[in-house]
């Protein structure tokens, strides 16, 4: 039987709750038994599109970041949205290294990583303001 | 995140303990400066063996670290990461600014 669940937060883009973020979508995750290195995968990944979120997005108060996800078998799709400034040149924005802010210590890692620890990645103009990072990743790849 | 230094035989020893991310970084920057200041030793290596989640916010931080010790004429060296952090390290291509130390070379 095809196992699906769905779940969505919304809360404010404040660092604080970053580490709530990667936690709740790997809690959310356990029934699928991933392993270690996957469940790391994906808290990276969502840890690194909340901080885009955080950083880039809001930078005159701290407004909203929508993070769902959901299960479909074996299969991980999680999107995470802002209503933000939005980017303006979303392939550069993805080549590794590139930042708008390096004077902050950015490393420009942070769509290549997602890209790295997960199967696919969208990056999308959402409307009429901000971002949508859609990613997803099968659970159990290596064969186990 | 916590940070615990010791200095043995003129070797910073960081201790990175906890999450680094971007809700952690900006103190953990701070606290790092303000322990660099003060530059009684001729190398710095982190230990990162209670550091159990760091994102491309860390890489950063490390970088920032690294070109302010390498002004002072002082190596950083990486010990110890968990296999999470190791992934990020390896991937950020950071250990060759900042080389790992195997476990012989552990102080």
């Amino acid at each position: 039987m095809n196992f699906k669940n769905e779940m969505i937060l919304k809360f404010k883009a404040k660092s604080v709750n970053e580490s709530f973020a990667r936690s709740a979508v790997a809690a959310f995750l356990l029934p699928l038994d991933p392993t270690l290195e996957e469940l790391n995968d994906i808290k990276t990944a969502v840890s690194e599109a909340v901080t885009n979120c955080i950083v880039h997005a809001y930078e005159k108060g701290e407004e909203d970041i929508e993070l769902a996800c959901s299960i479909d078998g074996d299969t991980v799709h999680i999107t995470v949205s802002d209503t933000g400034v939005g980017i303006s040149d979303i392939e550069k924005a993805r080549q590794p290294f590139f930042t708008t802010k390096p004077e902050d210590e950015r490393s420009g890692m942070g769509f290549t990583l997602m890209e790295t620890f997960m199967d696919n990645l969208e990056v999308l103009p959402n409307q009429p303001l901000g971002v949508i990072v859609k990613m997803s990743k099968k659970i159990g790849n290596k064969g186990g | 995140m916590q940070i615990e230094t010791i200095v043995k035989r003129n070797v910073l020893i960081v201790y990175l303990i906890g999450e680094l991310d971007e809700y952690s970084a900006e103190q953990a920057r701070r606290k790092l400066d303000k322990r660099f200041e003060d530059a009684n030793f001729e190398c710095v290596i982190f230990d990162m063996s209670k550091l159990t989640f760091m994102d491309s916010t860390g890489i950063g931080l490390l970088i920032g670290r690294y070109k302010k010790l390498y002004k002072k004429n002082i190596r950083a060296y990486i010990q110890n990461p968990c296999l999470q952090v190791e992934k990020i390290l390896r991937m950020s291509g950071l250990y060759e600014i900042m080389p790992r130390l195997s476990n012989s070379e552990v102080i």
